[in-house]
């Protein structure tokens, strides 16, 4: 259990840091139905107000057509990422324990090995 | 965290590709000789990618009322080396301005100096200069800084590309309010979600870590070590 007290306090401070985001966020967002508006949406609101004959010269070649299109196509990316990452620390966990299995039954096998007659 | 589609003028979008260019080059070149050079890596290789997908996927809220996106790249810098993370954030990034519209083609090579270049580096310095600190320490300044660094350097060309009637520091100082204080409190959960991330590989993976210079060997637990030491 002592051990694990370190990860557990970890936690806690993310969801801590996100519990004050969140509350904090709130009270600071700079209108009603306009809280944690996206930093690059806000950095190209600033462009257009401090520049603004400037007009993007390029449009993207697809465009989700709307708001729930583009969380569902992060959450996929998320997913994609999500889905690799716990593949990988999975197979590493059963790789470790192969490995340690295969070690004790080296050291149980050189145990109980009769011990080699003198010459 | 990305510079939208058609935001930098043609001149600055061209000269950051040019920028950009020879350490995605060089990056992919580097994935190559890491796996020829340490086949058993393959997996960790996969984490250190899927780790940069699934951050640079999440919109966290911030105290500033705004919201933004973590990195990821200081993990696989602190694993693999910066190179590395430049091709892999490049991967990142063209996903999603294909298909996501989020950054764009034009703007491609600004990002990946951020994200997959500047960030990386940021975060791998921190993790040799402070060699001496306990390895969550190294890690988790390694992973906020690469996060940091990355919106800092955003703000930057952001600030040369659009200097406005204020001047270059004038912009500075407005992008950096929209991207670097937004992201401080999100940098700071970066690193925390990467030292358990590390814990857990350190647990699962430490001849690996060990066989790439990431561990030393008083850095191991309980595992025997299977190479040379080259980077830690």
């Amino acid at each position: 259990m002592r051990k694990h007290l370190g990860t557990l306090g970890v936690v806690a401070a993310i969801i801590a840091l996100f519990a004050l985001a969140m509350i904090l966020g709130t009270r600071h967002a700079p209108g009603e139905g306009e809280a944690f508006v996206g930093t690059d949406s806000a950095a190209t609101t600033h462009i257009e107000a401090s520049q603004p004959g400037y007009s993007p010269w390029f449009k993207p070649l697809f465009a989700p057509s709307s708001g729930e299109v583009e969380s569902g196509l992060f959450a996929l990316q998320a997913a994609l990422g999500g889905g690799l990452l716990g593949f990988v620390l999975g197979t590493l966990r059963e790789r470790r324990r192969h490995r340690a299995a295969a070690d004790a039954a080296a050291a149980s096998d050189a145990a109980a090995a009769p011990p080699e007659p003198r010459s | 965290m990305h510079i939208a589609e058609g935001f930098l003028p043609p001149l600055h979008a061209a000269a950051w590709t040019a920028v950009a260019t020879p350490f995605v080059i060089h990056g992919t070149r580097e994935i190559g000789r890491t796996i020829k050079a340490h086949p058993e890596a393959k997996l960790l290789l996969g984490a250190a990618g899927a780790f940069t997908f699934v951050l640079s996927a999440i919109k966290l809220p911030s105290v500033t009322g705004s919201s933004s996106h973590p990195t990821g790249t200081g993990l696989g810098a602190v694993i693999f080396r910066p190179p590395v993370m430049a091709a892999l954030g490049t991967i990142v990034l063209l996903f999603q301005a294909l298909l996501l519209a989020h950054g764009g083609l034009t703007t491609l090579g600004a990002n990946v100096f951020s994200m997959a270049v500047v960030g990386p580096w940021a975060g791998y310095a921190a993790f040799r200069l402070l060699a001496k600190a306990p390895f969550s320490v190294r890690i988790f300044t390694a992973m906020a800084l690469a996060d940091l660094a990355t919106y800092v350097t955003t703000a930057t060309q952001l600030a040369l590309a659009f200097p406005g009637q204020t001047g270059f520091v004038g912009a500075w100082s407005a992008f950096l309010g929209i991207f670097a204080i937004t992201q401080i409190p999100l940098a700071i959960i970066e690193g925390l979600v990467g030292v358990l991330i590390v814990k857990a590989l350190r647990t699962w993976a430490a001849p690996e870590l060990e066989a790439l210079g990431v561990l030393g060997r008083s850095q191991t637990r309980g595992e025997a070590p299977t190479e040379k030491v080259s980077h830690a």
